[in-house]
């Protein structure tokens, strides 16, 4: 079957940028790992590891978005709903590490590329649009779903535009960089159309299910009083 | 503070779906980096580039291409839908298993908690 490659492969950005990348990555993971701490209790450990399997299979699933072209869920806004920014983007890199190391999706080389754009770039766009979003839009079921959808489209766009930079850093190929950027930015705002629908369709339901394990509903909503007050 | 294992359940049982069944029906066209990556360029039946200029024209192979489970496909299960289907399954468990016990590990112990 002639499967996907949903990711970067190795070859399309040169090995010293790659590297580079890397190390930016493993850098930034550290960060997360260390903020995820606090926020990580008994609950959200699990919680985490669900949301980060249901990106995975949500990753598999790839609607078309103009012939010939088809597109996935990213999953970085979703994530920063559900489990909070730094926690969320450690999550996104779960997935991408078990699709390159297991399915041979993403190439090895690119791991840090594809973990910039995707965990890290999108989760961070994502991030910042749903709380800035959440201190407007109200506090219920309805609210999220339009946070959810607004800031999966622009998350998704950014994540591309993510891949223009690192191509201008290091492309093996010399294509003119407005034409990439003009033409990824295009199809990644379909493609985030179609993961906010997906994001929005989710929070929603868990906002209606179990409203206490929505992060962004427990801590979007009073920045600082609330952090140490036990529900 | 309400039981956290029947929304656990219930969220891995729709992720299985979606990766075990749903998947099978998902697109098949090149996702919009992929598409972008392939164009200007001129492919064969065997996809391999015969003509053209894209991103894609310095494209290595994935280092691990071999891999039991590569291309969301387990090796030498040849019916197409049980072998994705059986992929995405083993896909959902797996990340399950490392995020939640990755996760357990570098969890905020509750001092004097229960």
């Amino acid at each position: 079957m002639d499967a996907q490659a949903m990711h970067i492969a190795n070859g399309i950005v040169d090995g010293p940028v790659s590297a580079i990348f890397v190390v930016f990555a493993v850098g930034v993971l550290a960060v997360c790992v260390s903020r995820a701490r606090a926020d990580l209790d008994d609950r959200l450990a699990p919680m985490a590891g669900l949301v980060a399997a249901f990106i995975f299979a949500v990753q598999m699933l790839n609607f078309q978005v103009l012939p010939g072209v088809s597109g996935h869920l990213l999953g970085g806004t979703l994530a920063v709903i559900l489990v909070g920014p730094w926690v969320g983007a450690l999550c996104v890199s779960t997935v991408l590490i078990v699709q390159c190391l297991l399915f041979a999706d993403g190439g090895l080389t690119a791991i840090g590329l594809n973990i910039t754009n995707m965990a890290l770039l999108g989760t961070a766009a994502g991030y910042l649009l749903v709380a800035g979003l959440l201190r407007v839009l109200p506090k219920n079921p309805g609210g999220l779903g339009a946070t959810a959808f607004i800031a999966s489209v622009v998350s998704v766009v950014v994540a591309s535009q993510g891949f223009v930079l690192e191509y201008a850093l290091g492309g093996t190929t010399a294509l003119s960089l407005p034409w990439v950027s003009g033409t990824l930015a295009g199809t990644h705002a379909l493609i985030g159309i179609g993961e906010g629908v997906i994001a929005a369709t989710t929070v929603m339901t868990v906002a209606r299910v179990r409203p206490d394990l929505v992060y962004a509903l427990r801590r979007f909503r009073k920045p600082v009083a609330l952090e140490e007050v036990p529900a | 503070m309400r039981k956290l294992g029947w929304f656990l359940a219930g969220g891995l049982l729709v992720a299985l779906l979606l990766a075990g069944v749903v998947s099978n029906f998902a697109s098949s066209s090149p996702d919009g980096l992929d598409a972008t990556a392939r164009e200007g360029c001129v492919f064969n039946a065997d996809d391999e580039i015969t003509g053209g200029t894209c991103m894609l024209q310095q494209e290595r192979e994935h280092q691990l291409k071999d891999s039991p489970l590569a291309d969301y496909g387990i090796k030498g299960i040849h019916n197409t839908y049980l072998s994705t289907g059986l992929a995405g399954v083993a896909g959902v468990l797996i990340t399950f298993g490392l995020g939640a016990g990755g996760f357990w590990l570098v969890r905020r112990r509750e001092q004097g908690a229960a």
